[in-house]
């Protein structure tokens, strides 16, 4: 099979490879996998094998049918899809089929992308493992006795299991770079504002944004560049030109200033093992020709309180309008309120509930500005850490993560360390700027991510350093996902 | 048992979301150990910062008000528990 997106479609534009041989193919190493990974919530071969045959049908007469034509692409199931069961992970969707599809997938579609299922995930992307999915787990790659990371641990499991070589995922405070970093895949969140988030299912408004989890930093700037740009449909989508990102890529890194994070490198560095690995990466950066400088984010630290009051209040929000009336599970009651809360205990899991209970009384009378507010305002402080940064540097590297993957069931009784988990990647999704996690090497044999982090729009900086440093380590490809080894 | 200052029982009416007594004692038990980060914002001299609501710059953004095409009755009824003629069938609000 071949690996990466840009491969595929430069196959299948040469006709050397039909995308409905990808596509087949595709299928196929997703059936060999899934009884271990348990990466999918919904299959669509039908309708892949319909939509492969169009994009064949296309290059046959000539034409360019864009630049993912005939690749393969998995989807999260926040994402809605027309006719195709969206359910977030949660039972309060179960039966949800949405009448339009999300911008993006219309937008990778209209690039001659292949969608081939809708991925597991946390429920309502709530979580750092997947074990909140709220119909199964899914498992690791490299080791299917650990977790994918998450929220978005299904896409990051079939890409880092060589099913498919993109998927979409979202992030709103880690949910994309941490999968990402267990699967030993690219996995970016771009710029708040980059992409539409319209027919997203809504987490945290002010923090979501959804993007590519890959094969290489390639397949993550041609995504990108497909499903980015302003969108009518979504006032906070940002009208801003989107470059072609693979003609910023860079084989070198000479004139580049890569700040590393002092708070982040005091950190990491009660773990041994995780630290010599970011030490080397960042020598890995610097023999390229980055010049390595200090930086500061004194306000890393909030990240974790700031982001547990700004996202659960949102999110009670959003999530007020799964309420048993217009679409979803309904339970009767003798009342409409008792309609309410008795589709809410039955359709939402516990994390869910923990979530909303939280973002509720952060936004209740009497709280808000001790809570709402002064995290908002706290928030500001992060951005100003970024924006003297970014005076220094041009892009910072540091840790995606502060642990290889763990075992299923580790975490999943103590909320407080499973949100542990989102340190590094936070700080970055309250600045609203964009950060990615490409494979930086292997602890006790499994991937572990390096963050590049660029100021907001810059994602072709962010793209440069690490295509330079991938191709420089080429840590992805050095190994095998157990998985194969184990479905043969 | 770790400080907890929510008031569950109330929160959840707020919520309209029914919780098991189980369900609370657990939730304040881990809201305790989280609220032992979320003080430590307290600490923190934010007076005369400005909230951040949204990161990017942006003013309102406004449309021309034009009629444009929009989901038809049978598709926006399709997922709808129950539903009589065009509605959303609801249980009954006043006596």
């Amino acid at each position: 099979m071949m690996k990466t997106g840009h491969d595929i479609r430069d196959a299948v534009m040469a006709r050397k490879a039909s995308a409905a041989e990808v596509t087949q193919a595709a299928l196929d190493a997703i059936a060999a996998t899934e009884p271990r990974l348990r990466a999918y919530l919904t299959l669509t071969p039908e309708r892949a094998l319909v939509r492969a045959r169009e994009v064949d049908a296309r290059v046959a007469r000539g034409e360019d049918p864009g630049r993912l034509a005939g690749v393969p692409v998995a989807v999260k199931d926040l994402f809605c899809t027309q006719g195709v069961k969206t359910t977030a992970g949660s039972k309060i969707l179960e039966n949800f089929i949405p009448p339009y599809s999300a911008t993006v997938v219309d937008r990778l579609e209209a690039a001659g992308a292949i969608i081939v299922g809708k991925t597991n995930m946390d429920e309502f992307a709530m979580g750092s493992s997947c074990e909140n999915s709220a119909y199964h787990p899914t498992h690791n790659p490299w080791d299917p006795a650990d977790v994918p990371g998450g929220s978005s641990g299904g896409s990051a499991a079939t890409v880092g299991a060589r099913n498919v070589p993109i998927a979409l995922g979202t992030d709103t405070g880690g949910s994309i770079r941490e999968p990402a970093s267990f699967c030993g895949v690219v996995g970016v969140k771009p710029t708040y504002g980059r992409v539409s988030r319209y027919g997203i299912v809504a987490f945290a408004s002010s923090l979501d944004q959804a993007g590519p989890m890959t094969a290489d930093v390639r397949d993550s700037a041609d995504t990108l560049e497909a499903i980015a740009g302003y969108d009518p449909m979504d006032s906070t989508s940002a009208d801003v030109e989107v470059p072609h990102y693979a003609a910023m890529l860079r084989a070198d890194l000479k004139g580049v200033r890569v700040g590393i994070v002092d708070e982040f490198e005091e950190s990491i560095a009660a773990d041994a093992a995780m630290s010599a690995l970011y030490k080397k990466a960042y020598a890995d950066l610097e023999a390229l020709g980055a010049t390595l400088v200090p930086v500061k984010l004194p306000h890393a630290k909030y990240g974790l309180a700031t982001y547990y009051l700004i996202a659960p209040a949102e999110a009670s929000s959003n999530l007020a309008r799964y309420d048993g009336a217009r679409y979803g599970l309904r339970v009767e009651g003798s009342d409409v309120f008792e309609m309410f809360e008795r589709t809410r205990a039955a359709g939402f899991g516990p994390e869910v509930k923990r979530r909303i209970i939280l973002g509720t009384y952060a936004l209740s009378s009497g709280y808000y500005d001790a809570y709402y507010v002064r995290a908002q305002k706290v928030r500001t402080l992060m951005k100003k850490d970024f924006d003297d940064a970014f005076a220094r540097a041009d892009v910072i590297a540091c840790p995606a993560v502060s642990c290889p993957p763990f075992a299923l069931g580790a975490k999943s009784q103590d909320p407080v360390a499973m949100y542990l988990m989102d340190y590094f990647t936070i700080p970055m999704s309250l600045a609203g700027i964009p950060a990615l996690s490409v494979p930086g090497g292997y602890v006790k044999d499994l991937p572990v991510g390096l963050q590049i982090v660029a100021p907001a729009f810059e994602e072709g900086r962010m793209f440069a350093v690490a295509h330079a440093y991938e191709q420089a380590t080429k840590h992805a490809w050095a190994r095998e996902p157990a998985v194969h080894g184990a479905a043969a | 048992m770790p400080d907890t200052p929510i008031d569950i029982a109330h929160v959840a009416k707020l919520a309209r979301l029914e919780l098991t007594a189980a369900e609370a004692e657990r939730f304040s038990a881990q809201f305790g150990r989280l609220f032992d980060f979320i003080r430590e914002l307290q600490a923190l001299d934010v007076e005369h910062v400005h909230a951040t609501a949204q990161v990017i710059p942006l003013r309102n953004v406004l449309r021309e008000d034009v009629v444009r095409p929009c989901l038809d009755h049978a598709d926006a009824l399709a997922n709808a528990p129950a539903t009589e003629g065009p509605y959303f069938k609801m249980p009954r609000i006043l006596e």
